[in-house]
């Protein structure tokens, strides 16, 4: 089980003649993903790693019908690239690249919104469903199976929490990295939900940092829900400055939400564990469970 | 990145809005030349990119072309807030009646740009929004339709206009908005946006911050930044090069990690235990040795650091990649500090007895690693 990812995920890799791309292809085929297709135009006709490349995705599909895609293309073109999947009917889309420019994003989120499909990222270290299905450039080793959905914002502090919880016994349902930009497809609440009805998935660890106003609607969606599971969070960036403000209309857009301390505070009043150290998530979810 | 009130007026005019007449100088003589093509009375404003240059003495009011050429002067001797005054713009002053605000930014949440316009614009404008946030009014913007004329004489009703300039209104905020979409601005904003005795609307200030992740379709600028005409400090600006994010704090624990998110992680950890983190930096994937050096001579460059604390998790990243980094660039840069090093992930055996050989201790757990920097930061480090 666990969400978005699993046994039934069929994915072509966009830009598998790429060093990053041939390279984690690899490992997720070493993972047991089904990767099915690769995408880089002009290199149509050749192998990576035993999987056939396509000019088009269109054509992929005519051969595949895969229902994913992971992304690695440059930042300029990875837009382009997540637009074609859609149009070519795939549904759930990872964009590992990051620096895409907002105004590109805002319209791809768009867009997915129009056609109902799911996009992680950009700039995010993927999705696993650890035993079944990684799309992603995560290390796969620091996974386990097991109960606890875990949703992030950032790539490596994630690693470092997942491999508390693994060392722990808790393991993961299913990680999902929402990715580090400002504009990205799924938030804490798209998670939030897809996690309450995930049969697996006993607990919730959310992995927010400081910057823009994610964690306390977050926050907010786990009173008004009434949300069934526990759920613990992290934020990053306590001890960050004030400062490199975005200018007015960011401060009248977004008021005084942002700081880490605004979050702290919107998370206690949800009953949201929030803890101290990374390290400290684990034991705050084991309790949790416990009572 | 940030534009000058320059450049931004610049793209303004391009786009139809009325903005006051001037002209840029870079030195005294430049300044008699362009105050004396212009009507007095004069504005004389420093371009920087700091905020609260008003404040700061950044602006000064001239009757006469002479008067502007000694305030042009003046400024260009001057720092605002530690930064150089390399250019002034010589403007004419308009007769204001009245100050308004115009923006248009992102939303994170809603995934839309929004615009943002208020009847009550000027210096004041953050004070009034978050006092009475119901006197912004707020238009979010459909990505697949983008902003009509028709929305700028909804916003310009509401901000209290009638007859003609309900039109003159609305081509200024619907030209602005288009500027912002063309240029890729994360925000662009006349403020204030002023109404002058007459009945017009002139942009007295713009503001245009460029989003730096769409520069590849905006050469002129991308090409300034690098030249270093910049809002960012030395250091930051060799980190940027080096695609490294490197930010000054007040401490004196130098800081290296691998991940934004654990690199704040990471500087929490250090406050938790009582110690002051020195900067933050973030070396991203991969760090070969080159950047590993860089990122050294970069933190090293504080005179406050007195130990570094290296937080690497390699997950793809490789710890014996890593520790060599270490080693190579510790020789090239002379460090002379003590380190802590926390090096955990792949191949993090092969690591951990490269840095050992060399006699550089190494910790399993970030928060054990931190501990021992804050104890040695507190003995004075190295």
């Amino acid at each position: 089980m666990g969400i978005i990812v699993g046994k039934d995920t069929i994915a072509i890799v966009h830009g598998i003649t790429g060093t990053q791309g041939s390279f984690h292809a690899k490992l997720m085929l070493e993972y047991g993903t089904k990767i099915v297709a690769g995408m880089t135009p002009g290199k149509g006709g050749t192998h990576v790693h035993d999987v056939p490349v396509y000019d088009t995705i269109e054509e992929a599909q005519v051969k595949h019908a895969a229902n994913a895609s992971i992304i690695f293309v440059p930042a300029p073109f990875a837009a382009d690239s997540a637009m074609e999947a859609m149009e070519n009917g795939i549904k759930t889309i990872v964009i590992i690249t990051e620096h895409i420019p907002i105004k590109d994003a805002i319209s791809l989120m768009a867009r997915a919104k129009q056609v109902g499909a799911t996009i992680i990222g950009p700039n995010t270290p993927g999705i696993i469903t650890p035993g079944e299905c990684k799309l992603g450039i995560m290390p796969a080793h620091i996974f386990e199976q097991g109960s606890v959905g875990m949703v992030s914002r950032s790539g490596t502090l994630t690693y470092e929490i997942a491999a508390g919880l693994s060392r722990s016994q808790l393991g993961q349902s299913t990680c999902l990295g929402m990715g580090g930009d400002p504009i990205t497809g799924l938030n804490f609440i798209d998670a939030l939900k897809m996690f309450a009805d995930d049969s697996q998935t006993k607990a919730v660890a959310l992995i927010g940092e400081i910057g823009g106003n994610l964690e306390e609607l977050a926050a907010k969606y786990v009173v008004e829900s009434n949300y069934p599971k526990p759920v613990v969070a992290y934020i990053a960036g306590r001890s960050a400055p004030p400062g490199k403000r975005m200018g007015h209309a960011g401060a009248i857009v977004i008021g005084k939400a942002g700081t880490a301390q605004s979050k702290i505070e919107a998370f206690r009043e949800a009953n949201v564990q929030v803890a101290e150290r990374p390290k400290d998530i684990a034991e705050l979810i084991t309790k949790r469970l416990k009572a | 990145m940030k534009l000058f009130e320059y450049e931004a007026k610049t793209v303004l005019a391009r786009y139809g809005i009325p903005t006051p007449e001037g002209g840029l100088a870079a030195s005294k003589s430049e300044a008699h030349d362009t105050a004396a093509k212009l009507k007095p009375p004069l504005v004389v404003k420093a371009q920087v990119l700091v905020a609260g240059r008003g404040k700061a003495g950044g602006i000064l009011f001239a009757d006469s072309a002479l008067e502007a050429e000694n305030a042009a002067e003046k400024l260009l001797g001057m720092q605002i807030k530690g930064i150089p005054v390399k250019s002034v713009w010589i403007e004419q002053r308009i007769n204001v009646k009245k100050e308004l605000y115009f923006g248009v930014t992102t939303d994170r949440f809603a995934q839309k740009y929004v615009a943002a316009a208020s009847a009550s614009g000027g210096m004041e404008i953050e004070e009034a929004a978050s006092k009475t946030p119901e006197k912004v009014i707020k238009t979010f913007i459909d990505p697949c339709q983008g902003l009509w004329v028709f929305h700028a004489r909804q916003i310009a009703r509401k901000l209290g206009y009638g007859g003609n300039q309900i039109s003159d209104l609305a081509r200024i905020l619907k030209s602005l908005y288009d500027a912002g979409m063309d240029c890729d601005a994360e925000l662009i904003e006349m403020n204030p946006l002023a109404e002058t005795e007459d009945g017009k609307f002139v942009a007295a200030d713009a503001r245009i911050i460029v989003d730096d992740n769409a520069l590849f379709r905006h050469r002129e600028y991308k090409e300034r930044l690098m030249e270093g005409e910049s809002e960012l400090s030395p250091q930051e600006l060799e980190a940027t090069k080096n695609d490294l994010a490197y930010v000054r704090l007040d401490g004196n624990i130098g800081v290296i990690g691998n991940g934004a998110g654990l690199v704040m992680a990471t500087l929490d950890t250090i406050q938790y235990y009582g110690g002051q983190p020195a900067n933050f930096l973030d070396v991203g994937g991969g760090a070969p040795s080159e950047k590993t050096a860089v990122a050294l001579k970069i933190v090293l460059s504080d005179p406050n650091v007195n130990v570094l604390f290296i937080n690497i998790l390699g997950g793809i990243t490789r710890c014996d990649e890593v520790a060599r980094g270490i080693i190579e660039a510790r020789q090239k840069v002379g460090v002379t500090k003590p380190m802590v090093i926390r090096l955990v992930g792949t191949n993090e055996e092969e690591g951990k007895r490269i840095l050992t050989e060399a006699e550089i201790q190494v910790l399993e757990s970030m928060e054990e690693a931190a501990q021992h920097a804050v104890e040695i930061s507190k003995h004075g480090g190295g």
